[in-house]
């Protein structure tokens, strides 16, 4: 077991596609992170770099005190599970789970030994003599889980595991995923492109964007400050709100409606706002309501404010009309610059007057 | 529409073509009995007439024994049969056959193996490369023999000089083995390209995230090609297995003829043109049938093995 640095690695594809550039992650021993992005940023492409599967054109990856950038694959002590599973077709599963070891010359008892215990671990020790093309989608996934574990690696490397399952079987495997993690106490890159899978799983997040990081934190500092709009329209659901707000005489200013405190310069800036932090009040934002998404435990309500979009959560039970009024929670304003949409953190915490 | 058995085919007919056309009660029901026959017909003549009556003539005749100018035939029970069971130029042709097949299967398919793993990796040009490869696969087997002929031409082929430059002496045409190898050659020259074709497309169906596991499991390239490339490669490979096996039983042919026909005696040929000689040149059409009556179980008995011993160990996805 170890960690892992990443240092200003970047993938120039021949041709001059720049897939990923000046990435530079410390992860701890132990750690679970998750790589995060829409389709395209490089997320894949970064894990591939660290598994060795593409090669590595800028920077240095280091797994344990290696440099592992010119190194095999199978000399990188690394396991890896596939999106596809990508398990061999002709192999039994007691098979598949030893063909690693038995490449490495482990000892037949030893090999024995971890994939019983592997085989325990994930429940598939009756179907060990099957061949994968007789497993259901979700016994196949834990069968390339068990040939992971079983090699014993510094670091696993997931690669959207859970993509090929139905929703069901994605959230429970997504808890033993992260049971068994914490039970191995194994180094885990994940990437994924689902922000609740990431939120769930992640010690850190990692935000790519067009091959960048956007953003590295726990999942809750993700949430609560993201650091630019790109990561708060992409990390929560339903997406943050993010509207055209101005800042005057010290205050924000929606469509001309007082919304709390700045603390910024003055100016235009992009106004983030959650929609939970939102509520219904005799006073405050006028809203005109578009459409409700009902949820069961909450409903959405889409509204227009004077033509801009806005979200907010409303408690199922509590009334409706065409037009509202709301207010915003105090302290709950992001703001963001309009041109590059970095955060623009706050000159001094002001206390704060309810709106 | 039921229609009692006992009726006349003219009967039958007659029904066919009076009954009013109605919707068909499923996709593939059709109205009409007849109507499934009328489109199976075309199919069923060709196979009738191409090979199970040519088949029955084989068999019928090899108890004959004909006249040389087709003036009559006298019945001769298995005597064809006992002939060439004695015969030890047929056991020797037999014994070249099998020889030949063997070494033309095996290197056809090496051969072919060992570019698609090759041209696999090929990134850059890899079409123009291909291409290259399969091109041989458009040339008709006589013009790949005609093409032979000139590359060991006794006196100007380039395959003899190239020989001589190592003080050997050879000399197709004249010499068996000499004119053996040069078969061999051609054959396996003809038929490479065919088994490169399918195995790449094999190769190319092996998924990709399958090499890339097996290239986190092991180490030596060697090993990812035996553990896990070859076994994912086994249905194609069998049923090339097969397909080369026939080709050389009976696709040389046009090979072997180009190249003996205008040749001294005694020259190594197959099972196939050894039935074509006596049966055409020598005109014991007899003696010819039994051979094709042989060449023909021989053929069944040897599909049958291959399924029978080698599917069980082929793992279709």
């Amino acid at each position: 077991m170890a960690g892992m640095t990443l240092s200003s690695v970047g993938k120039t594809y021949a041709g001059g596609v720049q897939a990923v550039s000046d990435v530079s992650l410390t992860i701890e021993d132990g750690e679970f992170i998750v790589l995060v992005g829409p389709s395209g940023c490089g997320k894949s492409t970064l894990l591939r770099m660290v598994a060795g599967l593409e090669e590595i054109t800028a920077g240095e990856v280091t797994i344990g005190d290696r440099i592992v950038n010119r190194l095999e694959p199978s000399e990188r002590d690394i396991a890896m599970v596939f999106q596809n599973y990508a398990l061999y077709p002709h192999m039994s599963v007691r098979e598949n789970m030893a063909y690693g070891l038995k490449n490495r010359g482990t000892s037949r008892a030893e090999i024995e030994a971890r994939v019983t215990e592997a085989a325990r671990m994930l429940e598939l020790g009756p179907y060990l003599d099957r061949k994968p093309r007789a497993l259901s989608g979700g016994q196949r996934q834990r069968v390339a889980m068990g040939r992971a574990i079983v090699r014993q690696p510094a670091a696993f490397l997931f690669d959207e595991p859970l993509s090929n399952l139905d929703a069901k079987l994605r959230v429970s495997m997504r808890g033993e995923i992260r049971k068994l993690q914490r039970r191995l106490g194994t180094t885990s890159l994940y990437v994924t492109h689902d922000q609740l899978e990431a939120m769930t799983l992640a010690d850190r997040l990692v935000v790519l964007n067009g091959g960048r990081i956007e953003q590295v934190g726990t999942p809750l500092e993700v949430y609560h400050r993201p650091a630019s709009t790109f990561v708060a329209s992409f990390i929560g659901a339903p997406a943050m709100n993010l509207m055209d707000a101005q800042v005057a005489g010290g205050r924000v200013l929606l469509e001309g409606v007082d919304l709390g405190p700045a603390g910024v310069a003055e100016g235009a800036v992009t106004l983030g706002l959650r929609a939970e932090d939102l509520s219904a009040a005799p006073t405050g934002l006028p809203v005109v309501v578009d459409y409700v998404e009902e949820l069961g435990a909450s409903r959405i309500v889409h509204a227009l404010a004077e033509g801009q979009r806005i979200a907010f959560a409303h408690p199922p039970e509590a009334a409706l009309s065409d037009r509202m009024a709301l207010r915003v929670a105090p302290g709950r304003l992001h703001l963001f610059d309009t041109l590059s949409g970095k955060r623009i953190d706050r000159a001094a915490r002001v206390p704060e007057v309810v709106a | 529409m039921t229609v009692s058995p006992s009726l006349s085919l003219a009967q039958r007919l007659r029904l066919w073509v009076s009954r009013p056309a109605g919707p068909p009660a499923k996709a593939v029901q059709f109205d009409r009995a007849l109507t499934p026959w009328a489109f199976l017909v075309p199919q069923l003549a060709i196979v009738v007439i191409f090979f199970y009556w040519p088949s029955a003539q084989a068999v019928t005749s090899s108890f004959y024994l004909e006249d040389p100018f087709g003036f009559g035939a006298t019945f001769v029970g298995l005597d064809n049969y006992a002939d060439l069971s004695r015969s030890n130029e047929y056991r020797q042709i037999a014994g070249f056959t099998a020889f030949f097949s063997a070494v033309v299967t095996a290197l056809a398919l090496g051969l072919g193996l060992l570019l698609a793993v090759k041209a696999d990796k090929v990134i850059r040009a890899a079409g123009p490369y291909k291409t290259a490869l399969i091109s041989v696969y458009a040339i008709a087997p006589p013009v790949a023999a005609l093409i032979g002929m000139m590359l060991f031409d006794l006196h100007i082929g380039p395959a003899t000089q190239f020989a001589a430059l190592f003080g050997y002496d050879l000399r197709v045409g004249i010499d068996y083995w000499d004119t053996a190898f040069a078969l061999i050659v051609i054959s396996v020259w003809k038929q490479v390209p065919y088994n490169f074709i399918f195995f790449l497309s094999g190769l190319q169906s092996v998924p990709v995230s399958v090499r890339e596991a097996a290239l986190i499991d092991a180490r030596s390239g060697w090993r990812r090609f035996v553990d896990v490339t070859l076994p994912l490669l086994a249905p194609t490979a069998f049923f090339l297995l097969i397909i080369n096996v026939t080709y050389a039983l009976f696709d040389t042919f046009g090979i072997i003829d180009v190249i003996v026909k205008d040749k001294p005696a005694n020259n190594p040929m197959t099972l196939v043109y050894k039935v074509y000689l006596d049966g055409f040149k020598g005109n014991d059409i007899g003696g010819s049938s039994a051979q094709s009556v042989v060449l023909m179980v021989l053929v069944a008995v040897l599909t049958v093995v291959q399924f029978r011993l080698l599917e069980r160990r082929v793992h279709y996805g």
